[in-house]
């Protein structure tokens, strides 16, 4: 079980070597906020495969969304993606994955930890950001802010099930070329975008370890290091590519070979290590850009 | 040094700008003038820009800017660059405990450079360093500057953890660890400055761009001045 807290990320630090952290899947993140009435950088919890059980100490307006762990509000069986209002008193609970992997769970006047630089995202491994800095335990008093309106009125707000994103356990994942894709041989290069790709078990929110066909480098499988987008594929010496995320060192020193679409980050922020698989397919910047925008505007349109 | 940057594509939100394909004072000194310049000169949509050894990585928000328009916008900073020139460098001291359990492969270094442990502590303090880059985890300080006669190579295999403050050697570098994690500089001292604190803005002592002197003391000095520091003085 890991439940952490987590908002958009802490922006403005990367040049003192602070990862960014943050949701892994954003998308998910702003729906949960955007249907309990919160702004789309209020911190809520994300919860990894296994839920924990959370007793409401007050009445609340709670919204879950990203992956599907069977949600159960006061032993009801409950549809995600949906505001719901919480009485006093009731448990939250989860069961069985039915698809993603990790489910956000926001509540109204959002996840009220103390900020570091800027944000309440927990940074596991630097022991900041959250509560203490770590993953929920048992005993954990969680503290909500305030909330501005009546909770029973957004109470049964759904979010439009045609914008619910199919989360796959072998999606097809969009990525640009770049920033090192002239270290690889184009066989190389035709490897990478024809393979698939295993998650591997030990990915977290650090990397995705992806086990497939080896890329071939032309030459050195180093560079002199530099900044890390979140989506960079790395492939080090061992040709085996990792993809970037949230809880990503700042800089690195492995040559990379793409970097993942930020509309496509959410679908593989849902894939399961040690199960999913992935393909990759190059497409161009505006077009990349053009599915970002289109994927912002739709929550626009929600709100 | 490369004649005209380079500028790489590093997803839909971010671009890089390469200067050059080595670590060297010139080029470092390039990418501090370019992040200085746009702090200076920023544009609608202009996110964090992160220096590197030889290149700049500059986020941007594509829902504001194409990547050609934040080219172009970076392009017109470039040329203006002249006009921003760099403030100061800071000057920071850091007070260091060579040797012994804080150093435990300076007579490696020493050995390996056919110098004495003496020789070690007094070149590696009386050189002046500047700040390439802060990294890999927070506050991880790589310095550039090291004399050449301390070059060593990494540990061939790293430690398990290195405690925070540790100063390593690394090929013809020098660096230091701000938090505990495993490490694979070779350690030849430690300092009980602060060099990141999460509660701090920045959280970091050192700042890309400054430059840097290491000051020796002693096991006494480095608790003393550890208590102090705990105790908030």
């Amino acid at each position: 079980m890991l439940t952490t807290v987590q908002d958009l990320g802490r922006y403005g630090y990367e040049r003192y070597g602070v990862p960014v952290s943050g949701a892994m899947d954003q998308f998910a993140l702003r729906a949960a906020n955007l249907l309990v009435g919160n702004p789309p950088h209020a911190a809520a919890l994300e919860i990894t495969l296994a839920g924990p059980t959370l007793r409401a100490t007050d009445k609340c307006l709670i919204a879950v969304t990203g992956a599907d762990l069977s949600l159960r509000v006061n032993d009801w069986e409950m549809p995600p993606w949906m505001a719901i209002f919480v009485r006093q008193g009731w448990t939250i609970t989860f069961g069985d994955r039915k698809s993603g992997c990790r489910a956000y769970l926001a509540v109204a006047g959002g996840i009220d930890v103390m900020p570091i630089m800027g944000s309440r995202s927990t940074y596991l491994s630097g022991g900041f950001g959250g509560v203490e800095g770590r993953a929920l335990r048992q005993g954990d008093v969680i503290p909500v802010g305030v909330v501005p309106f009546h909770l029973p009125e957004r109470a049964g707000r759904s979010f439009p099930s045609n914008l619910v994103p199919d989360y796959s356990d072998a999606p097809e994942i969009h990525v640009v070329l770049g920033p090192q894709d002239d270290y690889f041989t184009d066989e190389g290069m035709a490897t990478f975008l024809s393979g698939e790709y295993q998650v591997g078990p030990t990915s977290d929110r650090m990397g995705y370890r992806l086990q497939g066909p080896e890329i071939a480098h032309k030459g050195r499988a180093d560079i002199i290091s530099d900044g890390i987008p979140l989506g960079a594929v790395q492939v080090p010496a061992n040709r085996q590519p990792i993809v970037m995320m949230a809880d990503r060192q700042t800089t690195g020193g492995y040559p990379k070979i793409a970097t993942v679409i930020s509309a496509d980050i959410p679908l593989l922020a849902q894939c399961l290590p040690g199960q999913s698989t992935v393909r990759f397919e190059a497409i161009g910047v505006e077009e990349a850009q053009s599915r970002y925008r289109r994927m912002m505007k739709a929550l626009e349109e929600v709100r | 040094m490369y004649g005209e940057p380079r500028f790489l594509l590093a997803g839909d939100a971010a671009l890089v700008v390469e200067f050059g394909d080595e670590i060297s004072p010139e080029v470092n000194h390039r990418v501090h003038v370019l992040a200085h310049a746009l702090e200076q000169n920023p544009f609608p949509g202009l996110g964090e820009a992160v220096p590197t050894y030889r290149s700049l990585l500059v986020h941007y928000d594509p829902l504001c800017l194409s990547f050609e328009e934040a080219k172009t916008f970076v392009l017109d900073v470039l040329g203006k660059c002249e006009e921003i020139p760099l403030p100061e460098p800071r000057l920071v001291e850091i007070p260091t405990v060579y040797g012994g359990e804080f150093g435990p492969d300076t007579e490696f270094v020493a050995e390996h450079n056919g110098l004495s442990v003496e020789e070690v502590v007094r070149l590696h303090s009386g050189a002046t360093y500047t700040v390439y880059m802060l990294g890999f985890t927070p506050g991880f300080t790589y310095l550039g500057g090291l004399p050449e006669a301390l070059a060593t190579p990494r540990l061939p295999t790293p430690r398990k953890l290195v405690p925070a403050g540790s100063v390593g050697i690394a090929g013809s570098q020098t660096g230091m660890y701000a938090i505990t994690t495993p490490g694979g500089w070779r350690l030849i001292g430690r300092t009980p400055a602060t060099l990141f604190d999460p509660a701090r803005i920045p959280p970091t002592l050192l700042r890309p761009g400054d430059r840097v002197r290491f000051v020796p003391i002693s096991a006494e000095e480095f608790h003393t001045l550890m208590e102090g520091a705990k105790s908030g003085a």
